[in-house]
């Protein structure tokens, strides 16, 4: 019988502004208990300034078969890269 | 007026709490029920041992005999320790250590919320500090006393068991003597006495909602104040102090 507890994926957010960023993942029963295991976990050395968690069987993930389908198309085609543009001066983050 | 020696014992006070109650913590490392709440654990523990180097530092520097936040851990003896007894209690299973955390943490966080106006600008330092920690030892150790009072009858039967076990050390935990009873009237510590009343309102409802019943006691342990432990604590020094007695002074 598998006694651990439902599986949750963690997500940190290292300071203000920027993205949460997957870290990993934990068990729980419950939201809070997610939380707070992520919490002691996941951000015991100022790693963050946010947590999302997310129970595990939510996320639905690409089949690694489909990889070449999904992903390899878009290898050769160097126009769907903005580089073919002069960046203005002063713009900083594109 | 507040005497050194006064304000020296309570500095002992509020640092023994922490480094005996972290020491019992640390117990559960590698111990706990699963490995996400072992590690909890764990941080919960270095919280409270953090908190005892800070206060025990600035005890030493109070008493002026140049002794370190270390000396003042390892080489003290039963009798001079102040942590009060709840602190010191074995950790029972984890519905027990959970009952525990749970008095201890909201009784701390109402004494550090108190002592962030105290006049002591070190302890109110420390107390800030502190009073963040609590909060989360607190909503912690709630949650999981609705979650086991109202799991399985098993749960609820050892999360009362706890409770039970626990609840005749709560008296002391607001018994004030002439030192702190000197020190509150200066404004410097808090009137633990006064907290009870706070305490009751915020651990009742909780109790309440996990469906436990609040043990009825006729008798309430005493002792700490005056250095008067129970058997454990003897058996947690001669743990935590083995290596400096053993070995004095050993460093690595």
């Amino acid at each position: 019988m598998d006694t651990q507890l439902d599986l949750w994926e963690v997500f940190i957010q290292k300071k203000d502004g920027s993205e949460h960023a997957h870290v990993g993942s934990v068990h729980a029963s419950d939201s809070k208990m997610a939380l707070q295991n992520a919490r002691d976990i996941y951000t015991r050395r100022n790693e963050g300034t946010s947590i999302w968690v997310v129970p595990s069987n939510y996320i639905t993930a690409s089949n690694p078969e489909d990889a070449s389908m999904l992903f390899d198309p878009s290898t050769e085609k160097v126009y769907r890269h903005p580089t073919f543009y002069v960046v203005p001066a002063g713009a900083k983050q594109i | 007026m507040t005497t050194h020696n006064a304000l020296y014992k309570y500095l002992l006070f509020l640092g023994d709490n922490g480094l005996i109650q972290g020491h019992r913590l640390s117990e559960l490392c590698s111990n706990g029920p699963i490995l996400e709440e072992d590690l909890a654990m764990t941080n919960l523990a270095l919280d409270h041992i953090g908190r005892a180097q800070a206060f025990l530092k600035y005890a030493g520097e109070v008493e002026g005999k140049g002794r370190t936040e270390d000396d003042l851990a390892y080489k003290r003896g039963e009798r001079e320790f102040y942590n009060n007894l709840i602190a010191e209690l074995p950790n029972g299973d984890f519905a027990c250590t959970i009952a525990r955390m749970l008095i201890v943490s909201s009784f701390e966080y109402l004494l550090f919320t108190a002592l962030c106006t105290s006049k002591n600008a070190t302890i109110a330092a420390i107390a800030a500090k502190a009073v963040k920690e609590a909060k989360y030892h607190f909503i912690h150790s709630r949650d999981w006393c609705y979650r086991l009072g109202k799991g399985t009858e098993e749960s609820h039967r050892r999360l009362q068991n706890g409770f039970n076990e626990f609840w005749m050390f709560t008296g002391e935990l607001f018994e004030m003597d002439a030192d702190f009873a000197a020190l509150a009237n200066d404004g410097i510590s808090a009137d633990l006495a006064a907290l009870k009343p706070q305490w009751l309102a915020l651990v009742q409802p909780i109790l309440a909602d996990s469906n436990i019943a609040i043990p009825n006691v006729d008798y309430m342990q005493t002792g700490s104040r005056n250095g008067i432990h129970t058997e454990y604590l003897g058996h947690i020094l001669s743990e935590m102090q083995y290596l400096q007695r053993a070995y004095p002074d050993a460093k690595w």
